[in-house]
């Protein structure tokens, strides 16, 4: 149901989300964040189970703060995601295992940047381009195709929007309107939400 | 609305380990039932429920509670609309027409009722204590934000140990109205519309077609009392009365009272006028 990407250029990370917050067929909520800021050049996009989503990822959230205030530096978006899939192991197989999906998405000052591929069973994989949920299907390939790892801005923006119409025309399930955030040396900067009109 | 509780045996599942004290926070969750020992061991009332698909082992024990209801509220200019049915149901019975589905948590606080009574009964009086601690401490009234919040991070601790609860919270604060929707499964939503129950997509129809930001505080009641009125028309688990609360800068106010059938006498000869 619910849809993440990431497409990471030279020197930038792109990344999206569907804004649907569901429950059984009923669309309660059509401008959902699923991104979560962990620090200044850190975004974590979680989906999931209910619940599960927002508690998981606040929790991340509070530690990565928790790390500045301690240490006076931030966590490295490589270090961020190790340690998010830490915990994802270790409640693995506890009685209270999280069920989420996540995309870390991230600016390190002396590595560039970074998309790392997390899912529910803590699997962790640092990728040029992911995604989460049914639509993953439909778009890997077109990521597969047109992807190249010296894209610009504009272009790994186009590359999203050919997602975004592939979904709108074969995916089941109506998205109208995702939210896209990109991430550089800058910073993280809010790009313009990408919404989808009847096919 | 599920009373099941309130019946003995056959409905219900009344599973109680005395072994084990019902701390705050530490009660004993269907999984830890059913694996001491041999009957005769510790005090172990366990009444099987015929409404659940067997389960043998007794591990996964659900609850069937249907979230038979219809409570709705949403934000416009003036504040929020919160509005109700008042039926209660224990599978096809009708246990009562009369049920009180908003809870007053406290002057500017109000809580619906959907799902189990006991649950969202409960937690949302230990909600008002939680509220009323935080306002003694910081001397300023508690953001429907953060009530919202003290709410699903009670109800997470109990997630998958058969809690049934959907609930709106609607209230006032500096920000101006407020209104999330909480659930026992977890879910968190601030949002301007919500409608929840078995009869919830019958009133969102409704709504979504009449509501605008701009409506007076007369047509607001009136479009919530429709949308009420034409979820109990369409769905068997909702009916009774209507009851309608208004949420303003005050605190909140009740609106008023309105028996089902007696609306549709009304919309009925208000149609029959309009032609």
């Amino acid at each position: 149901m619910e849809y993440l990407i990431g497409i990471q250029g030279p020197d930038f990370v792109l990344v999206a989300a569907d804004n649907v917050a569901a429950s059984s067929i009923i669309q309660m909520k059509h401008d959902y964040d699923k991104m979560f800021k962990l620090s200044e050049k850190i975004l974590l996009l979680c989906v999931g189970e209910a619940g599960d989503t927002v508690q998981f990822a606040e929790y991340i959230q509070k530690n990565v703060q928790l790390y500045k205030m301690r240490n006076g530096y931030e966590l490295s978006p490589a270090a961020a995601a190790n340690f998010t899939r830490k915990n994802l192991a270790d409640y693995l197989r506890s009685r209270t295992p999280y069920h989420v999906n996540l995309l870390l998405a991230g600016y390190d000052d002396t590595d560039g940047p970074g998309l790392y591929y997390m899912d529910y069973l803590s699997s962790l994989a640092k990728a040029p381009f992911a995604a989460h949920g049914y639509g993953a299907y439909l778009t890997l390939s077109i990521l597969d195709r047109y992807y190249r790892p010296d894209l610009s801005r504009d272009e790994a923006v186009d590359l999203l929007k050919k997602c975004a119409e592939e979904l709108n025309k074969r995916f089941i399930l109506n998205l109208p309107s995702f939210t896209v955030r990109l991430i550089d040396k800058e910073g993280i900067h809010d790009l313009e939400k990408l919404t989808l009109g009847a096919k | 609305m599920a009373l099941a509780s309130v019946l003995s045996g056959d409905s219900a599942d009344f599973s109680f380990d005395s072994s084990q004290s019902f701390a705050f926070g530490g009660g004993p969750g269907p999984r830890s039932l059913g694996l001491e020992g041999t009957p005769g061991d510790s005090l172990s009332f366990s009444v099987k429920n015929p409404l659940c698909v067997g389960d043998d082992d007794g591990v996964e024990r659900k609850i069937e509670f249907l979230h038979g209801t219809t409570t709705l509220a949403f934000k416009f200019q003036h504040g929020v609309i919160v509005a109700v049915d008042s039926r209660a149901t224990a599978g096809s019975y009708i246990a009562s027409q009369t049920v009180k589905k908003v809870i007053e948590i406290n002057p500017y606080l109000l809580g619906t009722m959907a799902g189990g009574a006991a649950d969202c009964s409960f937690w949302e009086r230990l909600l008002a204590r939680q509220c009323r601690i935080y306002e003694l401490r910081n001397k300023e009234r508690i953001s429907v934000a953060a009530a919202s919040k003290l709410l699903a991070n009670m109800v997470y601790q109990y997630k998958g140990m058969g809690l049934s609860m959907g609930t709106m919270v609607c209230g006032w604060d500096k920000r101006g109205p407020g209104l999330y929707y909480v659930d026992s499964e977890g879910n968190r939503v601030c949002g301007d519309l919500f409608a929840v129950g078995s009869g919830s997509m019958y009133a969102y129809g409704v709504m979504d077609s009449g509501v605008r930001h701009d409506l007076t505080v007369e047509e607001a009641c009136e479009l919530g009392r429709r949308a009420i009125y034409q979820a109990t028309y369409r769905d068997a688990y909702s009916g009774g009365q209507v009851n309608l609360y208004h949420v303003h800068s005050e605190g909140w106010t009740r609106i008023s009272q309105d028996d089902v059938l007696v609306l549709h006498h009304q919309y009925k000869d208000q149609a029959v006028a309009f032609k």
